[in-house]
């Protein structure tokens, strides 16, 4: 049901997740609560399953058992309210070449009914550092601006809930830190950012809470300084290698 | 309200990214002129002739060029994921559907044009005595074949062999749509009464409305993994 009690936020979960694609198991039996004010690094290594987990998370994957819930309602049945309150950057930067930077934000401004849409657009283009480059087809950027025109994307609509699939991939030193540093503004701002990365210390570094997965499996979740050598070990470089 | 501004939001996007490259159009448009002006080579059909062979003809260019555009259209949203990112918006994946279909009925519609205007130049032929009823005809077949090509376009996105699966797997589907497409045609250009071919264009319709309607119902899973 969801939460009509004043102060109590939703929250975002996963409840006996799997998911299945053809005889590839990618998660088996996940269970995942994630909280306004959290900051979850998911880590693991290649094959381990932290996409799929973000796409179950963003909506865009049924599972193939279990729940995905927002405000403990099903995400599938209900969808509108879980992806009003859902920002998500993936590999794919979900954006237009031909299109500019302004037009590929008014479009997805669009698409959510925004009504202060030319306001949130000034927002995101100072927040990420795009106010040069508006004008510019995305085409023509360089991968971290197109980066960070898609994570503009992902926040225009101020979501509660920010899923980051490799959030550092292509950003100079420069934009990372920015990046790192608007992470930290956003938990402080009650949102939750749940991000994917390859580096651990870079992750550690801004998360409160670690999720590390192996063969689709959670091994560990709980706060980041807690997690146990062996269990880090084995997000960070697979069961085989030990 | 709400699904018409996704829609018109989806719509204007499309527009906009052919406006900037151009691609789609013209490549459609020259195609359909080239089968045209090859077909006229190949036959140099006589005045009754032109009548006959004239509807199929046109029918043949609509639907490879369709094929073309049907191809480009989602080869835009595969580049950067674009289908995916709209599906992260709360809009009705029937919305999503409904915008794509305009616009490519849009674009076919166009090419529509210039296929027929170079067709009665080369052939020698009028189609203003007939154009209101060619022009429903027209309209109605190429909603059909849109609203066919639109849903295969979006399966066959996903697909390795997306240039060729489109056309194997549009094109029997579609095919109520061209017969009746061309039938209707042979009788309003050869200026036969309506009723002759009255049911031809009801056929077309039927069939476009019942098409649109399945697919705005299940795009949905269309767009799904």
């Amino acid at each position: 049901m969801p939460s009509d009690t004043p102060g109590v936020r939703p929250a975002l979960e996963l409840s006996d997740v799997s998911k299945h694609f053809g005889d590839l198991r990618a998660l088996t039996d996940v269970s995942l609560r994630i909280e306004p004010g959290d900051c979850v690094l998911v880590y693991g290594p290649n094959g381990a399953g932290k996409t799929t987990l973000l796409r179950l998370l963003a909506t865009l994957a049924r599972p193939s058992e279990g729940k995905v819930l927002y405000d403990g309602g099903n995400v599938h049945q209900n969808p509108a309210a879980a992806k009003a309150a859902i920002g998500f950057t993936s590999h794919a930067t979900f954006l237009y070449g031909e299109l500019n930077t302004r037009e590929n934000l008014e479009f997805v401004g669009r698409l959510f009914g925004l009504a202060n849409l030319q306001q949130r657009i000034a927002t995101v283009l100072d927040l990420f550092h795009l106010r040069e480059r508006t004008k510019t087809p995305v085409r023509e950027l360089s991968r971290g601006y197109q980066q960070r025109v898609s994570l503009a994307r992902a926040f225009l609509h101020d979501p509660l809930f920010l899923l980051l699939d490799e959030p550092f991939t292509g950003l100079d030193a420069a934009s990372t830190e920015s990046l790192q540093g608007l992470m930290r503004r956003l938990q402080e701002q009650g949102k939750a950012v749940v991000f994917s990365t390859h580096d651990f210390e870079q992750g550690a570094a801004i998360a409160r809470r670690l999720v590390a997965l192996e063969g689709g499996r959670i091994r560990y979740d709980g706060l980041v300084g807690m997690a146990p050598l062996t269990a880090l070990r084995i997000a960070r470089e697979g069961r085989k290698t030990l | 309200m709400e699904t018409l501004r996704v829609v018109w939001a989806i719509f204007m996007k499309d527009l906009r990214v052919e406006w900037r490259h151009r691609g789609t159009l013209a490549s459609m448009c020259i195609f359909g002129i080239l089968v045209v002006f090859l077909f006229n080579f190949a036959f140099e059909p006589a005045r009754e002739e032109t009548v006959r062979l004239l509807p199929g003809l046109l029918w043949i260019a609509f639907a490879f060029a369709g094929v073309l555009g049907f191809n480009r259209s989602f080869a835009a949203e595969r580049e950067n994921a674009g289908l995916e990112g709209m599906r992260l918006a709360p809009v009705d994946p029937g919305a999503i559907y409904l915008g794509k279909m305009l616009a490519n009925l849009f674009f076919l519609g166009v090419a529509e044009v210039v296929v027929v205007f170079a067709a009665s130049l080369w052939y020698n032929f009028s189609f203003v005595p007939a154009i209101g009823w060619f022009a429903l005809i027209t309209f109605f077949c190429t909603l059909g074949y849109v609203a066919v090509g639109t849903t295969f376009g979006a399966v066959a996105a996903n697909t390795r062999m997306r240039e060729v699966m489109l056309p194997v797997l549009q094109f029997p589907v579609a095919v109520p749509v061209f017969i009746a497409g061309v039938e209707a045609s042979t009788g309003a250009l050869k200026g036969d009464p309506v009723g002759d071919y009255a049911g031809w264009i009801k056929l077309a319709a039927g069939f476009s409305v019942v098409f649109v309607v399945l697919s705005y119902l299940l795009f949905e899973y269309v767009l799904e993994d």
